[in-house]
């Protein structure tokens, strides 16, 4: 088995079925942290499928995207908390 | 042979995302979600991308995925004690099944600030009103 059709037909279903349960978590959440949290880790995945993609395209150029999504994963989670912590307070 | 190790490499890291997308689902409460969370996918993150520069073998890919690396690294534990601190000051409730909260009426409701131990600072003022 080469090494492309091994992460094609083996690595990329496994991190497909993980993103689809972090999905399952994302809509079922029950209160608003556990929907930020499972967002958070849906955009670190993101970047592991983009680096496997890398590898089954042979075009090192998408690393780049996957920098950009790391940080916007951790602008987002800052964000969000930063905000959720200010609306309670001014109750 | 290089082709050994990026399979080993990249199958080591979808496991690690595997288990935490299923830790995702089935733990009880959000802090135990968050603690499970983080460190699988970091690892996960980690071994794939590292399995990326084993395949390239350029100078500018390694940089790139080491950035990266480092990035998420760096970032991850700061998001999640961001993230756990607001769940704890909004009033998220722990699992029944724990059984200690030792951050218990430390939190200022109003300020959102974290006192320290009350009363031994208490205590220090009394012995120094006594020596006055």
């Amino acid at each position: 088995m080469s090494l492309e059709s091994y992460l094609i037909y083996i690595i990329m279903p496994i991190i497909c079925v993980a993103v689809i349960l972090v999905l399952i978590r994302f809509i079922k959440g029950p209160a608003i942290v556990d929907k930020v949290v499972a967002l958070d880790l849906m955009i670190t995945i993101g970047v592991g499928i983009i680096g496997v993609f890398s590898m089954i395209s042979k075009n090192s150029n998408f690393l780049d995207v996957a920098m950009i999504l790391a940080l916007i994963a951790f602008l987002g989670t800052v964000a969000f908390s930063f905000y959720l912590e200010k609306r309670n307070s001014d109750e | 042979m290089s082709d050994i190790i990026i399979m080993i490499l990249s199958t080591l890291g979808s496991i690690f995302i595997l288990i935490a997308a299923y830790g995702i689902v089935r733990m009880p409460d959000f802090y135990l979600r968050l603690s499970v969370t983080i460190k699988a996918a970091t690892f996960g993150v980690g071994l794939i991308l590292m399995a990326a520069a084993l395949f390239f073998l350029e100078f500018q890919v390694t940089t790139k995925v080491f950035s990266i690396i480092f990035f998420i690294i760096i970032t991850a534990p700061v998001g999640g004690h961001m993230i756990g601190r607001t769940a704890y000051i909004i009033g998220i409730k722990m699992w029944e099944g724990s059984v200690l909260d030792e951050l218990k009426d430390k939190y200022d409701k109003k300020t959102h600030e974290l006192k320290g131990e009350d009363e031994s600072e208490d205590s220090n003022e009394k012995d120094f009103s006594d020596l006055k």
